[in-house]
């Protein structure tokens, strides 16, 4: 009988799975880190997690609560700065970074500063950018984790914190930025990719028991689907026992 | 330089090099004692609408201590800045002691949630923000340190987060590719607490250091709370691992648990139900106003807010935790 999971565990087994071996990962607290450290104890042993504000492939006794506790350089190989971390993403040498917001457009752009018409007076204000838009901008491949509703999926962002693809095409480029950009979104319904020409959103697998109408209802812009859409895997029964025993026993992000 | 697009906000600090440097000629190379209260080095170096910055992350390594006394002295129409500034935001609207920001990261406590009052704040236009990212703001202290008046990055460029900063896109002369240029950020005074320091202010800090190197470099005053005074001889024993020099410093605070209720590496964990109790106390403002005067405004010094948030024996419990994470 295959296991039962719930949508948390699901999309924290997509994140880790996708994290190639002997390649280097910005994270940060909650999911992204848990599925960095169930990618090291299952296909990426030799994964490198990184801390914006300066652990370097800590031997995470536990999930931090905050992205410069003394967790994320608990046994580090080095415990640095944010300039460290970030001028190595800058020269090309962090592969993945995780992102999250609370609005992300077709593009992959992301919203974490504020929601509403007018900058000075927002309805409700988030905390901004931090390291975010350093690394929606320097790094090779974003991964972003997320619920997926219509109010998050949306046409246009009210402000964008973090470069995906811009207005598309070659727009991030000549804007300046980097070769990079948005890799990879996972949500509770569907696991998205960006078109390879027009950097649109694309569907690529549908969760177990998810069908696409469901995908589009709770997408509030216009999504490519390919004629022939995957299926995400589900969990393995070894997957979720590393990721329930070894990586969040207390179940701080699984919980939820 | 021919300028291709440029953010709308204000710079709150002078990005001058020779104004920087004129100020640095004159500052004391004296290798005297520095020792002095908390009260004592607010009074002296923090002045209302000066800019502040602090060092540490989040919660962790925060100079609590010298944020409780800027409260405390009702330190008006501040500056500051804001990279990853988590409980020392939350703290310096508590006492509303800031009217403008340069913020890469402000109102929340990363995993733990947002700030009720200080999201409040924001909301209600009582802070001017320029925005940038927290490489940017590094950068901008980067380039304070190193006494030019601009740095470059590659990020932020093409977003709101750019067109809300100060910064303005420029061409490489060598290459052609764009650069969003950020100005050089010399903060009027900074704090930073850390491990170990002697009585000159010469610096010891462990674990991550954040942007604290830069920032130090870049302060035109730094007050400096240490978890320990330790002698001369001991700075002098391992000189590869100081991290700030003492004439860097204007005072040195003796502060042990000087950054609670935030995580000192080695030391002790944050106290996360002291965290969740402001969370949940700013919720109701006649409550949170009762909360600020009796743990801050009704405090002689912060000593007294420790033995109020249970003293040694909740220290001790911390360490504890923190040395769990050790073992």
């Amino acid at each position: 009988m295959a296991p039962e999971y719930n949508t948390m565990e699901l999309m924290i087994c997509v994140a880790a799975r996708n994290l190639e071996d002997g390649k280097t990962v910005a994270v940060g607290t909650g999911a992204p880190c848990a599925a960095a450290m169930l990618s090291q104890k299952t296909c990426s042993p030799n994964l490198v997690i990184l801390f914006e504000a300066g652990g370097v492939a800590p031997m995470l006794p536990s999930m931090p609560i905050s992205v410069g506790d003394s967790r994320t350089f608990y046994k580090a190989i080095m415990a640095a700065g944010m300039s460290e971390m970030m001028t190595t993403c800058a020269r090309g040498m962090v592969d993945y970074a995780f992102l999250g917001g609370a609005q992300i457009d077709k593009y992959g752009n992301i919203n974490s500063t504020m929601v509403g018409s007018d900058y000075s007076h927002p309805k409700v204000r988030f905390p901004g950018s931090g390291g975010a838009n350093d690394f929606a901008s320097l790094c090779w491949r974003t991964m972003i984790m997320t619920v997926h509703s219509k109010d998050r999926f949306v046409e246009k962002c009210d402000y964008i914190t973090s470069p995906g693809f811009l207005t598309g095409g070659n727009a991030r480029e000549e804007a300046g930025l980097p070769e990079g950009g948005p890799y990879m979104i996972i949500t509770d319904l569907a696991v998205m990719k960006f078109h390879p020409e027009s950097k649109a959103m694309m569907v690529v697998s549908l969760n177990p028991g998810v069908e696409i109408e469901q995908v589009k209802e709770n997408t509030g812009f216009e999504l490519i689907i390919p004629d022939v859409i995957g299926r995400t895997e589900a969990p393995t029964a070894e997957e979720l026992r590393i990721l329930r025993d070894e990586v969040d026993p207390l179940k701080v992000v699984i919980g939820r | 330089m021919e300028v291709l697009d440029q953010g709308i906000n204000p710079i709150f600090t002078d990005p001058d090099p020779d104004k920087a440097r004129e100020f640095f000629r004159q500052k004391s190379r004296a290798m005297v004692d520095k020792r002095m209260t908390e009260k004592e080095a607010v009074e002296k170096f923090v002045h209302d609408g000066d800019y502040f910055a602090a060092g540490g992350f989040g919660a962790n390594r925060i100079p609590s201590m010298i944020i409780h006394e800027i409260i405390r002295q009702r330190k008006k129409n501040l500056g500051f800045l804001g990279h990853t500034s988590t409980h020392d935001f939350q703290l310096l609207v508590a006492g509303e002691c800031i009217d403008r920001c340069d913020a890469a990261y402000i109102v929340g406590l990363e995993a733990r949630g947002l700030s009720p009052n200080a999201r409040k704040y924001v909301q209600a236009g009582k802070l001017k923000l320029t925005e940038w990212s927290n490489y940017a703001l590094d950068v901008r202290l980067k380039a304070a340190a190193e006494g030019v008046s601009f740095g470059i990055v590659r990020s932020i460029l093409g977003t709101d987060t750019f067109k809300m900063s100060a910064a303005k896109v420029i061409e490489c002369p060598f290459t052609g590719k764009k650069y969003a240029a950020v100005p050089a950020c010399w903060p009027d005074v900074v704090a930073i607490h850390v491990h170990e320091a002697d009585m000159y202010g010469n610096c010891v800090i462990k674990g991550i250091s954040v942007a604290d190197l830069e920032l130090a470099r870049a302060a035109k005053h730094l007050i400096i709370s240490a978890e320990k005074i330790v002698s001369n001889s001991i700075i002098r024993e391992n000189p590869t691992i100081t991290a700030i020099p003492y004439y860097m410093v204007d005072a040195v605070v003796e502060a042990p648990y000087g950054s609670y209720p935030g995580n000192m590496a080695y030391c002790y964990f944050s106290d996360e139900a002291h965290l969740a109790e402001w969370l949940k106390v700013e919720k109701d403002p006649e409550a949170f106003a009762k909360f600020l005067d009796h743990y801050i405004y009704s405090s002689a010094n912060f000593e007294e807010y420790l033995e109020k948030c249970g003293g040694l024996k909740r220290m001790e419990e911390l360490q504890k935790l923190e040395n769990v994470v050790e073992a």
